[in-house]
């Protein structure tokens, strides 16, 4: 069976299917006993009661560490931190003990820990509720970063990240929650590290994350009607660990790529996936891999200047038409480049 | 409480109070976006507080801030033009309702992450006993605050350092839409900070000369260099969270004793006459109204403004 779901519905769904199915998995969180402001955990309280579905403080460390601790002594804690702005209060318990508390062991201890959070702009709520953050957490070894473009990912993924022996962060875009989808009922398994060809091509690959799955569809469209182009459009699903495989060989066919997401371009995981794009695939690129993201700067909160801070459809055709047209003016190189960047 | 007192401290009210419920409004007709927390019911704590201090005296406030900005002296047409995401906006449009600042006047900022100003107001008052000035810092936070570990970690220091600071919290009984005793054990804020030996005190935050009073006896130690201090005032948040919140957590009855208790209506009954206090709610929203006009007619900023102020020259 297959219903249309919004992301939000999805996420509730698969949290409840998993508390049904395994006792183990507890939800902790500020308000998640009321539904928490999305109401992506809405219900569970109701359905599995307070005692596993628990109300946190304003405490976001500690209630990190709790999940992590419960983790390595067998509960299966899916601990959701309100805002992925917050997770910097989070970070040493996620980062100095769940991420390395399997291999500093010898293997002895796991954590079985999934830490949902949402991020992302558009909803003027200015610089500390709008960011992207992901890149800091890829940047830690032992930890698995899973960013899901839409409900039925949603879904999927989450089932995966919480049968998985690991710390998963899992990191929703607020913009998606209430876009609906067909998501199927049970929701199967997607595995974690296999990236999922959205749209085939042959004349560019562009490789979004998250929300920027979408935008980048919406590029292909255009990019086909207006100038018949054919883009392949690549979600990799989970950022740790990368499915390197697929992403390569389809830059080997087309020679040409964009990587876009909506974090600052500076830093970003983009960076990474050039990367790692241009040394496997070195000897095929036609042009330097373009990247798309946000300008370096805050996320301003005025609604005009928010608007021109996100980027989107427009910025990733803009970025592979730089691609595309890599050597044919005689502007230098560096200014060609520069027209990339944001 | 002198009547003049008791006036300036209505108006103040006042202001704070049209100004949110017009910003409110403005938030249904989507003219103010994000996300919107509002202090109605409970101005009296902003106006007796911050309608003692000094405009070189620092305060510090969280997500819910629009009163404590307007009590410290922001004027309310770059409070509104800031709300409305407008270049003439205190910020110029880059802060917005959470992250409010008026440095001029001494608001020295809000912030939107729960605890995170509380730092930030003890090294402000460091700044002052190291610079040998009477100033003094104020540091706003609600009951949800007291279990970040910031909390914790300041208080501690606070007491440790002994610095010209008071902890004013303002106790509503909920954190989003969650009471506080699924928080803590500790139904007093001010029982919380009780081992670390610094003078602490509970008043009710509708009872304006109360906390003025309350407040008032801190602040002149205070100035004298000593500290720290934390008031608690109890409060009562008439709205929800914040606007647009469904509120199914509601108590019916709480919201009718606490509408008998508006400290509005308490300090007008008990200080002012009718006539004054009309006049002063009438140019309160006449105020606002001319707030609105001025955000309206200004334009919204260049988004070019954005790269030039990530970095101070
Ligand atoms: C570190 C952090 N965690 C969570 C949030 C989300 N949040 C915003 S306000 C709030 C409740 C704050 O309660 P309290 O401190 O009592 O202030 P009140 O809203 O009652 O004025 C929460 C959990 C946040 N802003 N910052
Ligand atoms: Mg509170």
């Amino acid at each position: 069976m297959s219903g249309e779901l919004t992301f939000v519905d999805a996420v509730n769904r698969t949290l409840a299917h998993a508390m049904r199915e395994d006792e183990r998995v507890i939800v902790l969180g500020e308000d998640v006993a009321e539904g928490g402001p999305y109401l992506v955990t809405a219900g569970l309280a109701e359905a599995f009661g307070r005692d596993r579905v628990r109300n946190t403080p304003i405490s976001e460390g500690a209630v990190c560490g709790v999940a992590v601790g419960a983790a390595q002594s067998g509960l299966k804690p899916v601990v959701e931190i309100m805002f992925i702005d917050f997770v910097t209060l989070a970070l040493d318990q996620l980062v100095n003990q769940a991420a390395k508390a399997h291999f500093m062991s010898g293997g002895q201890l796991s954590v079985p820990l999934v830490l949902r959070t949402q991020g992302g702009s558009g909803q003027r709520n200015g610089a500390q509720h709008s960011q992207s953050l992901e890149a800091w957490l890829t940047h830690v070894p032992g930890l698995k970063v899973v960013m899901p473009s839409g409900a039925a990912d949603a879904a999927g993924l989450l089932r995966s990240a919480i049968a998985d022996p690991n710390p998963v962060v899992f990191v929703e875009n607020k913009s998606l929650y209430f876009r609906r989808e067909p998501v199927p009922d049970p929701a199967e398994a997607i595995p974690i590290g296999r990236a999922h060809m959205v749209r085939s091509g042959r004349d560019i690959t562009i490789v979004a994350l998250s929300r920027m799955v979408g935008e980048a569809l919406t590029a292909a469209d255009q990019l086909a009607s207006e100038h018949g182009i054919e883009a392949e459009v690549i979600d990799p699903r989970t950022l740790v660990p990368l499915d390197l495989a697929t992403l390569a060989q389809s830059v080997t066919r087309t020679g040409r790529a964009v990587v876009a997401h909506e974090a600052v371009t500076a830093g970003g995981f983009g960076a990474e996936l050039a990367a790692q794009l241009q040394a496997a695939a070195f000897d095929y690129l036609e042009a330097p891999i373009q990247r798309v993201g946000a300008p370096y700067t805050p996320v301003p909160v005025s609604p005009p200047l928010e608007d021109a801070y996100r980027p989107g459809a427009e910025e990733i055709i803009r970025a592979a038409r730089v691609a595309l047209e890599w050597g044919q003016h005689d502007a230098e190189p560096w200014e060609k480049g520069a027209l990339a960047s944001s | 409480m002198d009547t003049e007192v008791a006036v300036a401290l209505l108006r103040t009210m006042w202001r704070i109070r049209r100004f949110e419920e017009r910003v409110a409004q403005l938030k249904r007709n989507l003219q103010v976006h994000g996300l919107i927390h509002l202090s109605v019911g409970g101005e009296g704590v902003a106006a007796a507080v911050c309608g003692q201090l000094r405009d070189d005296d620092a305060v510090y406030s969280g997500h819910r801030a629009h009163g404590h900005a307007i009590a410290k002296g922001a004027p309310l047409n770059t409070m509104m033009a800031e709300l409305m995401g407008r270049e003439t906006g205190l910020c110029r449009g880059l802060g917005g309702s959470m992250h409010l600042v008026d440095a001029e006047h001494g608001f020295m900022g809000a912030t939107g992450v729960v605890g995170g100003n509380l730092p930030l107001a003890l090294g402000s008052a460091l700044t002052s006993h190291l610079t040998r000035t009477d100033q003094v810092t104020v540091v706003f936070f609600g009951d949800g605050a007291v279990q970040a570990g910031h909390f914790n970690e300041t208080i501690n220091l606070a007491a440790l350092w002994r610095l010209p600071l008071i902890f004013v919290c303002e106790n509503n009984g909920f954190a989003e839409f969650t009471s506080r005793d699924e928080h803590s054990t500790i139904e007093r804020v001010s029982d919380v900070v009780a081992p670390y030996g610094f003078e602490r005190t509970t008043v009710s935050g509708s009872d304006v000369p109360a906390v003025y009073e309350a407040f008032g006896e801190y602040l002149r130690a205070a100035r004298s260099g000593s500290g720290p201090f934390l008031l608690e005032c109890l409060t009562y948040r008439r709205r929800g969270h914040y606007e647009g919140d469904q509120q199914k957590y509601r108590d019916p009855e709480a919201e009718e004793e606490w509408r008998e208790r508006d400290p509005i209506a308490r300090l007008t009954e008990s200080h002012v006459d009718d006539e004054a206090a009309t006049a002063i709610e009438r140019e309160a929203a006449a105020e606002i109204e001319e707030a609105v006009r001025f955000a309206r007619d200004s334009p919204f900023p260049d988004p070019a403004i954005t790269a030039g102020l990530v970095y101070a020259a």
